[in-house]
């Protein structure tokens, strides 16, 4: 596969390391009410979807950035590649 | 020797002659040859035996299609099993072997299969096999392997190189028959990066194997000169004798470039094969098309074999499997065989048209056909004497590889056959056979075209394309799948699956096409069914009454033909299957004889052996109780370091850490617990703050690379705006342990500074200058449970270092130390390290629970409190020793009670590191056992069932030396 690097440009996933859904991102407060629950869903549940799947992949052999790319299960056609980071931002994650 | 079915014409050099062997017999051909022409033109029919039932085989094919002719090539290390001899280029000396018989090709005692065939129908293992079920492991299935194998392997290590490459191209182009070679003039005459492959040694494909001309001269003369002119253009790369194995994600394809396996062995510094990664931005599939058989009764034996065949083998290469040759066929397209043979001067003994109402009902010859039996339209049979039949059943396109990203086939009845459909790889197109093109004019137009719109697709223009003459003969064909009859008519040759075989799927209800392939094998042999499969298919669809359409087929997927594993391997095999990575330290190690052992990709120093020691533990003994007595050192760079700046740092720590690091005053250091979010335990190591905004972080060896994409993760991903700033320094600085009672009156030889208990007391760290002025950093921290120090340099300095330290720690008799010594040092001082780190041990495990904070919120503080992590009773790390200090412990032994059976209901927990303390004087170690803490001073066993062990033992305390830890703060 061919993952399209917002900075770098195309490079080959052999470069990248998968991590997964890219949910992961979403990481709940661990001193909130009802945290347990909310991180056991958050490490434990996923979907599995056949189709287009959001994922973290991480630039390992490269620049380090770690990317979430929307790659489509089936067809392994990747439709989307953004930095998670300013994934994170627009989900309101900060320091 | 002469070759006495060796007829007129032909592309072979005849002014050259080889010679060669099969099955020890002499004989000979000429460059241009395969291994299968050459045997043919010297009168061999026979050339193997089939798999299951071992008939007699020769081969039914020119390429690379072939099921039967599977030849062992070469002797020694690089006999090489399973090749097709109608791939085989000759070369002199050549040495080919027959496989799958004993003990002759001609004289095979298995042959008794084909007599007990019978029993042998579809599923008959499953069926046969099934009982005792503990038979098939030990006894069912060797035999059964030995009986039906294949080639056998030299158990030689390969000689040979195999290399990968990348390649770039704006247009891949598969094959270079009439398709390939328009796609590809007409791309690279418009500039475009091309790549032509090409599995044959001759570029050309059919134009090669027939008479029909193209613009005025013979086809084959044209491709030449296609070729030439290709080969002149700097844009194109044409690479003959590259087979292009599949198509990848993105434009990707995988191709195997056969270098030297013409050749008898490889040309100095050459690789035998490539394994290429191509990278394509469009790809046109222009891979011919294959013939198909008709089957009937005894259509396998030596002689009958497709008509394009024997055309190929007469056009291309001037030979003939026999003097008198019977033509089968249900098109048009056989007829050409008739047509090229009778003008070569063999004789055609009939021409079996079954459009005209006649077919072929059986044949005669036990190891080569003498003769077969002609059904005619009024019913009466007659036999045809002949050594050859040519079987024209219609062509199927070579689409497979349109078909490697879940493209369907779909089923076109103007050529009886099934062409690419929608889907597949994303920028591959089928031009001229593979897409159902099968005149040569259409051919040529369908591959011009195909680059005309590729180019068009990448925004190029493309160059015009004028079309030379060629045939254009329309496909005249009335399906023909098989003749009806008793005995038993192949579909599979490879795998030995007839038509019987087929109703029998039918009958047990095995009738999808998936489940009729794997009830049968159809299909499933290192053909991938290229030669049977659609006659299968049709078959069951006949049976059920359904057409070939509805029945559907199953879709082909990598490798396009059998790649060789040592292309797969390429360059990482043995000592390169991985890189090594070496300490600053290793040369100076090297020296002093070190005993050396792989951590990950790491070579560490594991004892340094000194004359007279025969065994390692003398060795490691000695080491220790030198640093333990004085000073040792120990290379300990391979620990991962990753230094860490910003405001936000501390910060950052205490969320990655269990505990806190944010309070760590500036010089200091602090062990660490780092959790997955699940709650065990990552990793663990020292941090270091050697200022305010300026950490030194260390890992475990095993997890320096994790540990830093899991921090990039938290910065980059969980806490984007943080400030903080990372960066791996594990090869930056060459680290050593200094450790023993006298580690600082060594280190204060070398350090420039004040290193007093006073200024530099126990868990202190600073940047610092050594041998007058080069930069270091000093960490007070111990492993090994002695006043010691890390010292670190930059790495170029490493080998320095190791020597102005030894130098320094003469006059203490310093000893260095590896892996072994520092690991029983570990144990003996209860510190916890790989085994017990094992990804499911959580922090209360190896009893640090309560450095998990729970006033704030790190990775893995909340899942690691749930209910069942922190109940009681739970397995709690401990320390072991024998009751009997002789007695030997042994790792991985598990913890049962005194007077209960060693079974998984007793089951208390496991020792999980065993080292003999010479401190002590007998083997202690470290275990998880339930609810140890509560259970220090009780009696019990070790029991390893494996090595037979069961030794009585006491629960310690797992600090078993200075518990107290005096001798660190000394």
């Amino acid at each position: 596969m061919i993952i399209n690097h917002p900075l770098l440009g195309p490079r080959d996933a052999q470069e990248f390391v998968y991590l997964g859904d890219a949910r992961l991102i979403e990481r709940p407060d661990g001193l909130a009410e009802g945290a347990a629950q909310a991180l056991h869903d958050h490490v434990f549940l996923r979907d599995n979807p056949a189709g287009e799947h959001r994922e973290l992949w991480f630039h390992e052999q490269g620049d380090r950035s770690w990317l979430v790319v929307t790659r489509n299960t089936l067809t392994h056609e990747i439709t989307r590649v953004e930095l998670a980071r300013d994934v994170a931002r627009a989900k309101g994650r900060s320091k | 020797m002469t070759q006495p079915n060796r007829i007129p014409g032909g592309l072979i050099d005849r002014a050259q002659t080889f010679s060669f062997t099969f099955d020890g017999k002499p004989y000979r051909g000429h460059p241009g040859d395969t291994l299968a022409s050459a045997l043919l033109a010297n009168g061999v029919r026979l050339m193997g035996r089939s798999f299951k039932y071992h008939r007699p085989r020769g081969p039914i094919s020119a390429g690379s299609d072939e099921p039967n002719a599977l030849v062992e090539l070469r002797t020694g290390a690089r006999q090489e099993p399973n090749t097709r001899a109608t791939v085989v280029e000759l070369f002199d000396g050549l040495s080919a072997q027959s496989q799958n018989r004993w003990p002759s090709l001609a004289f095979d005692a298995l042959a008794i299969n084909d007599r007990l065939s019978p029993f042998f129908a579809a599923g008959f293992y499953y069926k046969t096999f099934m009982w005792p079920a503990a038979f098939w492991e030990k006894i069912y299935e060797p035999i059964i392997r030995r009986a039906a194998g294949l080639g056998s392997l030299s158990r030689l290590p390969d000689p040979d190189i195999y290399d990968k490459g990348f390649l770039h191209c704006d247009v891949l182009i598969i094959g270079a028959g009439p398709a390939g070679l328009a796609a590809a003039l007409t791309a690279g005459r418009s500039g475009a990066r091309v790549i032509l492959a090409d599995e044959d040694f001759r570029m050309g494909g059919r134009l090669n194997a027939e008479t029909h001309g193209v613009g005025g001269m013979a086809g084959a003369d044209w491709a030449a000169q296609a070729v030439a002119e290709l080969a002149g253009m700097p844009n194109v790369r044409v690479m003959a004798r590259t087979t292009i194995l599949g198509a990848f994600d993105h434009g990707i394809y995988g191709a195997v470039e056969r270098v030297s396996d013409h050749l008898p062995v490889p040309a100095a510094g050459q690789p035998r094969q490539i394994l290429w990664r191509i990278y394509a931005r469009r790809a046109i599939l222009a891979a011919g098309a294959t013939e198909r058989m008709i089957a009937f009764e005894d259509n396998d034996r030596p002689g009958i074999m497709l008509a394009s065949a024997v055309r190929a083998y007469a056009n291309r290469w001037g030979a003939t499997a026999g003097r008198r040759v019977a033509v089968f066929t249900n098109n048009d397209d056989g007829l050409r065989t008739a047509e090229d043979l009778r003008a070569s001067g063999v004789e055609i003994a009939a021409i079996i048209d079954s459009r005209k109402g006649e077919e072929v009902v059986g044949s005669r010859g036990r190891l080569g056909l003498r003769s077969v039996t002609v059904r005619g339209g009024s019913g009466k049979t007659r036999t045809v004497e002949c050594e050859a039949l040519a079987v024209s059943g219609g062509w199927n396109p070579n689409l497979h590889l349109t078909s490697h990203h879940r493209g369907r086939p779909v089923w076109d009845d103007t050529i009886a056959a099934f062409i690419p459909g929608p889907g597949g790889p994303g920028g591959l197109v089928a031009a001229g056979a593979a897409a159902g093109q099968l005149s040569t004019h259409a051919a040529l137009r369908s591959g011009a075209a195909a680059a005309a719109a590729a180019l068009a697709d990448l925004g190029q223009t493309a160059a015009a394309f004028d079309l030379p003459e060629a045939e254009d003969a329309p496909v005249s064909i009335t399906p023909k799948w098989h003749v009806a009859g008793k005995g038993r008519a192949w579909v599979d040759p490879q795998n030995d699956v007839t038509v019987k075989d087929v109703k029998l799927a039918h009958q047990e209800g095995f009738r999808s096409v998936e489940h009729l392939k794997r009830y049968t094998t159809l299909g499933m042999a290192t053909d991938q069914g290229k030669a049977g499969n659609l006659l299968g298919l049709a078959v069951m669809a006949e049976m059920t009454g359904q057409t070939i359409a509805q029945t559907g087929t199953t879709i082909y997927r990598p490798p396009y033909t059998p790649v060789a594993m040592g292309a797969l391997a390429g360059r990482s095999r043995e000592k390169d299957f991985k890189p090594t990575r070496l300490t600053p330290s290793h040369k100076w190690a090297a020296e002093q004889g070190a005993e050396f052992v792989e951590v990950g990709m790491w070579l560490r120093a594991q004892w340094f052996p000194k004359p007279g020691e025969t065994h390692w533990r003398q060795s490691v003994e000695r080491e220790v109780l030198a640093t333990r007595a004085s000073v040792g050192i120990c290379d300990v760079t391979t620990l991962g370091k990753i230094d860490i700046q910003g405001k936000d740092a501390g910060a950052f720590l205490d969320r990655v850490y269990a505990n806190t690091f944010s309070t760590l005053p500036v010089g200091k250091v602090r062990y660490g617990l780092m959790l997955r979010e699940d709650g065990m335990v990552m990793d663990d190591g020292t941090t270091a703050r050697l200022a305010e905004d300026e950490w030194v972080m260390t890992t475990t060896t095993a997890n320096a690379v994790p540990v830093f994409r899991h921090l990039e993760f938290c910065r980059q991903c969980l806490w984007p705006d943080m400030d903080v700033q990372m960066i791996s320094t594990t090869e930056a600085w060459a680290q050593f342990s200094v450790a023993g009672p006298n580690a600082r009156r060594l280190l204060e030889k070398v350090v420039d500074q004040d290193i007093s208990d006073a200024t530099f007391p126990y868990m202190a760290c600073a940047n610092i200058t050594v041998c007058g002025g080069l930069r270091a950093r000093l960490f007070r921290i111990s492993f090994s449970g002695e006043l010691a120090y890390e010292i670190a340099v930059p790495t170029r300095y490493g080998d320095a270092m190791i020597c102005e330290l030894m130098k320094a720690g003469e006059e203490f008799g310093a000893v260095p130390y590896g892996t072994e010594s520092l690991g029983v040092m570990r144990v003996e001082k209860g510190h916890v390290a790989g085994n017990e780190l094992n990804g499911q041990s959580t922090a209360l495990n190896m009893g640090l629970g309560k450095m998990v904070s729970k006033k704030k919120d790190a990775i893995g503080m909340v899942l690691s409190q749930r209910e069942g992590m922190v109940a009681e009773g739970g397995l709690r790390l401990v320390g072991v020793r024998p009751v009997d200090p002789a007695q030997p412990l042994t790792a991985g032994s598990h913890f049962i009670a005194t007077g209960k059976p060693a079974v998984s209901a007793h089951d208390d927990g496991w020792l999980t590191s065993v080292v003999y303390s010479p401190h002590l004087g007998h083997s202690i170690a470290l275990g998880y056992l339930k609810n140890g803490s509560a259970r220090v001073g009780e009696r019990m066993r070790a029991v390893n069932l494996l090595k037979k062990t069961d030794v009585e033992i006491e629960i310690v305390s797992p600090h078993f030396f200075d518990p107290e830890g005096e001798r660190l703060r000394a």
